[in-house]
């Protein structure tokens, strides 16, 4: 496809005799903001570390607008934009000795309005070593995007930072997709991959195990919808079989449904409460989350980036 | 500004916030040569004749070798190489900005001894200033290009120290710093030929102060810039970005290669 900004095709990535990565393919439009989920050790960061060219694949082909992280890196660092999971910055830098060194190597004037964006303008002076953690990744996302890149990879873009600083991160995030921007996204915040991505790929074991559009991964699962009911005497927990329903829980006062057949269920449910003369307070019904969908694919392996 | 200046300007500054990098480059050995030169020239009142460029050589050894490794290691260890990788910093800046800015603020310290020393110790100015400029600048070359090198192949603090003192002590103890090597023992005189300061204080004493030399300083001088170069050398190919040591060219065993000069040094006079 002619829009295509990264692609990725039978990628693999080893470690000795651990393959981090096996065979992985996928791609990317442009303005596009893709997910990267997994448990941790699933391979996310050594495929966003090879984009950057951070490091060496092993087998397959990947292109960032057309160039080689291998063969061309010099090319890449003004193409793309990157805030990596770890990282750091000299102690003694400040803020406004930090953006002007990194906007000098990218051939830019600095940014300092984007330091303002992020919440640091009160902090030019400020040594690196005495910003928040929060803080610190606000300064590494500003420098990430200082130069107008027209990839931006971020990797835990969120960690360690506060509710007002995330939602300010999402907005950011939501103006660079609306300025055409490709946007790589590695997250463990299932909520924010599902609010911010609209297309997302899961990995697992190194693999791609589902890749498709929010919607798409969390309509493509068991086929099961979510209902979410509570009623004044919880009668409905005296039922033993329902139709349709394969697996049911219990929490917070709500008993939970898992089933096939939505309309049978509800239905079922229903009879039940006038049959006994019982009151309904709250009842949903949901398509799962896509955490939900996750843990299913991962068989609940632990998220972390 | 140019990326390069904006770079040397923050470095500059960088280290004089640092106060690790502040005490190792210019608070040591200023308070060493006030100290030192007290003590020394009571003790031994001939060390006054060698006292400026010993002590102006002692400032070059600390900075290169006990304050530049651990700062590179430091910033491996913490991503910082990482940062700047992503954001097009070449791997040249990375090890010459250490290089030039611990040249810079020698030049300030060592300015300052030249100032001091005559009043404060009787010590005498060279006769040929250049002569004494020529020995500094190239031990800088040489010992920086060795510290960068250590910095480069050393894989963590711990290993640093030992590595850097292991150049920085017999350097203090057989050198030519605290005591002329013509008052060392004759193999001691020989082996002493592996270390840089010996090849500087050389250069010093025979083209700075006219002494008479057992090597020739021209050869001394040959000594010092191929070892710089080598170690320069060594310590671009052997870089790597990431304390994995993924884009590491080579083994690390490869950085003796830099002291081959001196160590041809050794055996010649072993050999003749």
């Amino acid at each position: 496809m002619p829009d295509q900004v990264v692609t990725v095709h039978d990628f693999t990535k080893r470690y000795g005799d651990f393959t981090a990565v096996d065979s992985v393919s996928f791609e990317v439009h442009k303005g596009d903001v893709f997910g990267l989920l997994g448990p941790n050790g699933a391979g996310k960061t050594t495929t966003l570390e090879c984009l950057e060219g951070l490091r060496k694949p092993d087998g397959g082909t990947l292109r960032v607008m057309g160039v080689d992280p291998t063969r061309d890196p010099h090319r890449l660092r003004n193409l793309i934009g990157v805030q990596l999971q770890t990282s750091g910055m000299p102690d003694n830098i400040t803020v406004r000795e930090a953006m002007n060194l990194f906007s000098a190597y990218h051939g830019s004037a600095p940014r300092f309005d984007l330091l303002e964006r992020v919440g640091l303008e009160g902090k030019l002076a400020t040594q690196y070593v005495a910003l928040s953690t929060g803080q610190k990744r606000r300064l590494q996302l500003a420098l990430a995007v200082t130069h107008q890149p027209q990839v931006v990879i971020l990797d835990e873009p969120t960690a360690g930072l506060d509710v007002q600083s995330r939602v300010e991160l999402h907005k950011l995030i939501g103006e660079l997709q609306a300025q055409g921007v490709t946007i790589i996204l590695s997250s463990h915040d299932m909520a924010e991959v599902e609010k911010l991505s609209n297309r997302i790929a899961i990995l697992l074991q190194g693999r791609i195990v589902a890749q498709g559009s929010p919607r798409e991964l969390t309509a493509h699962g068991a086929g099961l919808t979510k209902i979410s009911i509570q009623t004044e005497r919880a009668t409905v927990s005296e039922l033993t079989a329902l139709p349709g329903v394969t697996q049911r829980s219990a929490r917070d006062g709500y008993d939970i449904y898992f089933t096939t057949d939505t309309a049978a269920t509800v239905l079922t449910l229903l009879e039940h409460l006038k049959a006994q003369g019982d009151t309904l307070i709250d009842l949903r019904v949901e398509r799962p989350s896509l955490e939900e969908r996750f843990l299913e694919i991962t068989g609940g392996k632990e998220v972390v980036s | 500004m140019t990326a390069f200046a904006h770079h040397f300007s923050f470095e500059f500054r960088a280290g004089l916030r640092n106060r690790t990098l502040l005490l190792l480059n210019i608070l040591f050995p200023l308070g060493f040569f006030l100290l030192g030169g007290a003590l020394m020239t009571g003790v031994n009142p001939a060390f006054k004749d060698t006292l400026i460029p010993a002590m102006i050589f002692f400032a070059v050894l600390a900075s290169t070798m006990l304050g530049m490794p651990d700062a590179l290691v430091a910033a491996r260890s913490a991503g910082i190489f990482r940062s700047y990788r992503i954001h097009g910093i070449p791997q040249l800046s990375i090890l010459a900005m250490p290089a030039l800015t611990t040249l810079f603020r020698v030049l300030i310290v060592a300015a300052i001894m030249i100032v001091l020393a005559p009043p404060l110790f009787n010590a005498p100015l060279p006769v040929n200033m250049g002569g004494l400029l020529l020995a500094f600048l190239l031990l800088t070359f040489a010992c920086a290009g060795l510290g960068l090198l250590l910095g480069v192949v050393s894989p963590n603090a711990n290993t640093t120290v030992m590595l850097a003192q292991a150049i920085f002590l017999p350097s203090m103890l057989i050198g030519g710093l605290m005591m002329p090597s013509s008052a060392l023992p004759d193999a001691l005189q020989k082996i002493a030929l592996l270390l840089p300061t010996t090849h500087a204080m050389n250069i010093a004493n025979g083209l700075g102060y006219g002494m008479e030399t057992a090597i020739d300083p021209y050869v001394s001088a040959l000594a010092l810039v191929a070892g710089g170069l080598l170690a320069t050398g060594l310590a671009a190919y052997l870089f790597s970005w990431d304390q994995d040591h993924e884009t590491r060219r080579g083994s690390p065993w490869l950085a003796l290669i830099a002291l081959l000069p001196y160590a041809l040094m050794m055996i010649v006079q072993f050999v003749g």
